[in-house]
């Protein structure tokens, strides 16, 4: 056994070692970035999603921004209140509160209240409604098909198509706003947590055409609008429309709907 | 002259398409199925394994031929080209980083994971089994990256399309991808009357 062959070997691979750690020494000086340390500390109080649900890419993109000043310190729609609060403290601002949102489906037409006019046995996805014909199977041509497009996007599992329409879990929303750009016939609005009656149909057709599809669906008689002492709905191509800011939450448009489209959350 | 780069011709093709790295090489598996999720990100991990192996073949031809065969230490090749590579990837990550800081974020954690893709070591091996000169080793790990871009782009392709399939139980997830990927090295068997 030769002796200083194995001196060697090891000298060899111990030269290497030490020539690739001084080059990467002096590399990673060279290519030294300055990063705000502000920019890892918001970083950290960032829910870490990366949901995108704030219009940046990813959590880092949006903490680079509040750290430039691009972006305020409540962009973030997830985090809500406390994550506002924190990011506010790291850059040195109070930060002032959005109301908490929430994603609604505006559709309850399951499976009980509309029926199907033909059979469909194509992908299950809604993207490909758009080109079967009347856009899916299901009777009304406006509302929910139940095939579960935001169901798949949702990062925080909170909406589920459950008997053929879709439902949003109120609690786990953190509002990234993912369905509603999934939703092929654009269903699913914004709306604020704390709003106690929401109208929940999105049919823009006639009365006699929305109940022939729909046994629940709105069909724009008015009486809600007419009723509604704080001047808070009104009523466009035959859907009504609530205005959370007006609304007063006294639920009569609930009341007098005659087909039970205004509902309580 | 001419018959030189002949030969360099036909170690490109028969590198990146006839013994694909992945395909027929089994080499580099993990990222293969691993970041084929969607397109993009596959063709940026691509981009990267093209990067790093032509410049490891580089560097590893250059240390054997100047270092290792003078000294009569070749039995050190496989440590000593882990530790090129592993250097090699840091270093990379470092110059993304100042001056591409985009397509880091993009690359995000697969960049320090090519260092564990053993493609690249494969190739510096091969590439000093074969007795290769600087020049056609550059050539053949260049093509060895460009046949495992290939590979993952297209998979990647495949598995988008999947997801909408309407795939059996047992089926779904990694074994549909897996006979994907089989089927894809079958196909790819077509490219051996090519040479």
């Amino acid at each position: 056994m030769n002796y200083i062959n194995i001196l060697i070997a090891v000298a060899v691979v111990a030269a290497i070692g030490l020539f690739i750690g001084i080059f990467l020494g002096v590399a990673s000086i060279a290519f030294k970035v300055k990063t705000d340390e502000r920019e890892e500390k918001v970083l950290s109080a960032l829910p870490g999603n990366n949901c995108g649900g704030c219009g940046y890419p990813g959590c880092s993109g949006l903490a680079a921004a509040i750290v430039k000043g691009e972006a305020s310190v409540n962009a973030c729609p997830v985090g809500g209140e406390a994550t506002a609060k924190a990011v506010g403290k790291i850059m040195g601002v109070e930060a002032s509160l959005n109301k908490r949102m929430v994603a609604f489906v505006k559709c309850q037409g399951d499976c009980e209240h509309t029926h199907l006019d033909y059979n469909y046995t194509g992908q299950n996805d809604c993207q490909m409604l758009n080109f079967v014909p009347n856009q899916g199977p299901k009777s009304c041509n406006f509302g929910c098909q139940g095939y579960g497009s935001c169901e798949k996007v949702c990062p925080f599992d909170a909406i589920h198509v459950i008997n053929g329409v879709a439902i949003v879990d109120k609690e786990k929303c953190k509002a990234c706003g993912k369905c509603l750009a999934v939703c092929p016939r654009k269903l699913i609005e914004m709306v604020p947590y704390d709003a106690k009656y929401l109208v929940a149909c999105s049919s823009k057709e006639k009365g006699p055409a929305t109940t022939k599809s729909c046994t629940i669906g709105c069909i724009g008689c008015g009486l809600c609008k007419k009723n509604c002492e704080a001047g808070a709905i009104a009523v466009d191509d035959f859907l009504a429309r609530i205005d959370y800011e007006k609304c007063v939450a006294c639920g009569v448009c609930s009341d007098k709907c005659p087909k039970k489209s205004i509902v309580r959350k | 002259m001419s018959n030189y780069i002949v030969q360099l011709i036909v170690i490109a093709l028969g590198s990146s398409l006839v013994s694909n790295v992945v395909l027929s090489q089994f080499l580099g598996l993990c990222p293969f199925l691993g970041v084929s999720k969607k397109v993009k990100t596959a063709a940026g991990m691509g981009g990267a394994v093209i990067f790093v192996i032509t410049l490891a073949s580089l560097v590893a031809g250059l240390l054997y031929e100047f270092v290792l065969v003078p000294l009569d230490m070749t039995f050190l090749k496989t440590i000593v080209f882990i530790l090129v590579i592993a250097a090699l990837v840091q270093f990379v990550e470092l110059f993304l980083k100042r001056y591409m800081k985009t397509l880091y974020q993009a690359l995000g954690v697969f960049l320090p994971l090519i260092t564990t893709n053993c493609a690249v070591l494969g190739v510096a091996i091969t590439n000093v089994n074969l007795e290769y000169d600087l020049l056609t080793s550059v050539v053949n790990g260049f093509a060895t990256s460009i046949g495992f871009a290939i590979a993952i782009i297209i998979l990647a392709g495949i598995r988008e399309k999947i997801e909408f399939n309407d795939i059996p139980k047992p089926f779904q997830g990694m074994p549909i991808v897996l006979v994907t990927a089989g089927l894809m090295a079958i196909a790819f068997c077509g490219f051996a009357g090519l040479i």
